[in-house]
């Protein structure tokens, strides 16, 4: 009974209760089911940014450039191109959080597999983050190649917009994680994406200024994450530094993100600890 | 014996064990222990408390009253030390449909810890072990029931653990699958490995268990070995008489108590008092089914014969051992568990 304490104590001193190991194991267990078909991940990666830069930035910017063009006089494809980046990222990372993870919950119960190993509930939720936060930059990496081929970059300080669509992806993926370890069916998700990420990917400045919309929108759109990625990574990748703004940006991107975690925490462990 | 040694000489000690989902009672003060290298099993029908039992053993399910220690450490505490010498082999496959039979092991040995090059090489063993190795690059998706069922035995093996947890390990396994399953698990009990395991089986029950113990309603109500527990609660053999239903009174009838026992056999749910009457003395407890009476007796053939001079002319006599499963109806009803 004595020698019993020791061991736990032993534990790395992570918070929550991690193991410095232990979360890695479960980004293993993606990296090793991403290994099998981490050539479609590429290909998809790839064709995405590329079909949308090519009809929306080079086919659609002909005629908006044509015809007064973007307040500021910036090309269309080049006013796009960030805040692309950071929707895609985003739109990844929300499915990620959503219908795999219901999968390991409850169709195929991975995780219940996983729980039986000295892997914890927090250790699962932290492994499967990094794994979303992979993804995300993968194809922020990916996504950002194709741009410097349309040569829509004015900026060398557009490369920061990849650690920005990572930021707003997990904005959005760790209060989905949240949300999802309370759900029994996937059914909430088709609204989710309906009602909540698609709008979103529209409405978030993404192919046009949120001034533009009529004003009692406007609000909804500060209020999104979205809007403030979009607005930080397009101000790097322009070259358009506005520090108080973008602090701003940043600020709520991360209050997302924090909040989403202790959520997460919260309903991973209210699921899985019964 | 004291609590105190047995605690100590215990791999599960449980005192009170308590488990509440809001007002419902799943598990309600059960008592038992385990001690090392013993196969103990949990019986009961569905809905008794077995599962939530095993998933507190496992300490991925909080105690919610009660004392329960496994290998002497408290699970609130010390859950991940606990489940590091724990094989566990739940209900579901819970196997990674994304990943291959060996991708499957590898991981797990991944999860506890282990390095790949330990994984791999436990891993191949494994898959000796249940026969699989042949299927080491395939899917799991496509594996056959029982193949499914040895490939998480072997993943519960990967972390040689001092004690394995199975949740009905055989059930909706065809007969061919059961039984190499069962001698995958004599083997690893003979290797010293403790085996707990809950099961609605009573065969698997008896070829399996050491000692175990009959849940109901979130209560033990019985514990000892199989053999105890028939002699306890049922007699050495049962004699089954099945009388004919269309025949009437033609055929069997013939003598003046066979019309008698026809009758009473006709009114099942009835009182059957004629049978009583005529069987009095003879059996220790009588027990009437719909189309058959059971005769719970010393010696079955004796039974049988006394019954016959008394003139009970039943169309077939059948005279077997008692069973667990005749304890098991005894304990928990014969009515149909939802």
């Amino acid at each position: 009974m004595m020698a019993a304490s020791t061991p736990e104590a032993a534990r790395r001193g992570l918070p929550f209760g991690l193991t410095s190991h232990s979360s890695f194991r479960v980004l293993e267990h993606d990296l090793l089911v991403f290994r099998r078909g981490w050539h479609s991940y590429i290909l998809s990666g790839l064709s995405q940014p590329f079909l949308y830069l090519l009809s929306m930035g080079v086919g659609l910017g002909y005629y908006v450039n044509r015809n007064g063009g973007i307040p500021g006089g910036v090309p269309y494809l080049d006013y796009i191109a960030p805040a692309l980046l950071v929707t895609q990222a985003m739109m990844v990372a929300s499915a990620e959080s959503a219908w795999p993870l219901m999968s390991k919950i409850a169709w195929e119960k991975t995780y219940l597999a996983a729980l039986n190993t000295p892997l914890g509930a927090t250790s699962l939720l932290a492994g499967d983050l990094m794994w979303i936060a992979f993804r995300a930059t993968l194809i922020s990496v990916l996504f950002f190649a194709v741009i410097l081929l349309f040569g829509a970059v004015s900026s060398p300080l557009a490369i920061l917009a990849i650690p920005v669509a990572l930021l707003t992806a997990m904005s959005f993926a760790a209060p989905i994680m949240a949300f999802t370890a309370t759900q029994e069916t996937d059914q909430p998700f088709n609204m989710l994406f309906r009602f909540g990420i698609t709008p979103l990917f529209l409405f978030s400045g993404t192919f046009f200024p949120i001034e533009n919309l009529p004003l009692f929108l406007r609000p909804l759109a500060w209020f999104t994450p979205l809007y403030h990625g979009v607005s930080l990574a397009r101000g790097l990748s322009l070259g358009q530094i506005d520090p108080v703004a973008d602090l701003v940006h940043l600020a709520v991107l991360i209050a997302f993100v924090a909040a989403g975690l202790v959520a997460a925490r919260i309903t991973f462990r209210r699921r899985l600890e019964v | 014996m004291p609590d105190s040694l047995w605690s100590q000489d215990s791999v599960i000690h449980a005192r009170g064990l308590t488990k509440r989902f809001g007002a419902f009672t799943a598990v309600d003060g059960i008592e038992f222990d385990v001690a090392p290298g013993e196969a103990f099993g949990f019986l009961g029908p569905n809905g008794a408390g077995k599962t939530s039992t095993m998933r507190m053993i496992g300490t991925v399910s909080p105690v919610t009253a009660g004392t329960l220690t496994v290998f002497g450490l408290d699970p609130a505490h010390h859950g991940a030390q606990i489940r590091s010498r724990l094989g566990v082999v739940p209900q579901a496959d819970t196997l990674d449909n994304e990943l291959s039979v060996l991708e499957n092991l590898l991981i797990y040995g991944r999860y506890f810890g282990l390095s790949w090059g330990e994984s791999r090489r436990r891993a191949g063993e494994l898959l000796d072990f249940v026969q699989l190795t042949e299927r080491s690059g395939d899917k799991v998706e496509p594996l056959s029931g029982g193949m499914k069922r040895r490939l998480v035995i072997a993943r519960a093996l990967i972390n040689e653990p001092e004690m394995l947890l199975l949740d009905e390990p055989t059930t909706g396994l065809d007969p061919q699958a059961r039984h190499l399953l069962w001698d995958r698990l004599y083997r690893l009990k003979q290797r010293g490995v403790t085996l707990c395991l809950t099961t609605h089986y009573m065969d698997e029950a008896e070829q399996l268990c050491d000692r175990l113990v009959v849940m109901d309603k979130a209560k033990i109500v019985a514990e000892g070995s199989p053999r105890q527990l028939i002699e306890r609660y049922v007699t050495r053999e049962v004699l089954e008489l099945r009388f004919n239903h269309e025949g009437g009174e033609a055929g069997d009838g013939i003598g003046g108590g066979g019309a008698a026992g026809l009758a009473g056999a006709d009114r099942s749910t009835g009182e059957g008092a004629d049978f009583d009457g005529q069987l009095a003395g003879l059996a220790e407890r009588i027990e009437h089914l719909p189309d058959r009476l059971l005769v719970y007796t010393a010696d079955g053939d004796a039974t049988a014969a006394a019954a016959f001079e008394r003139g009970l002319r039943p169309a077939s006599v059948l005279v077997r051992r008692s069973s667990l499963e005749d304890v098991f109806l005894r304990l928990t009803g014969r009515s149909l568990v939802e």
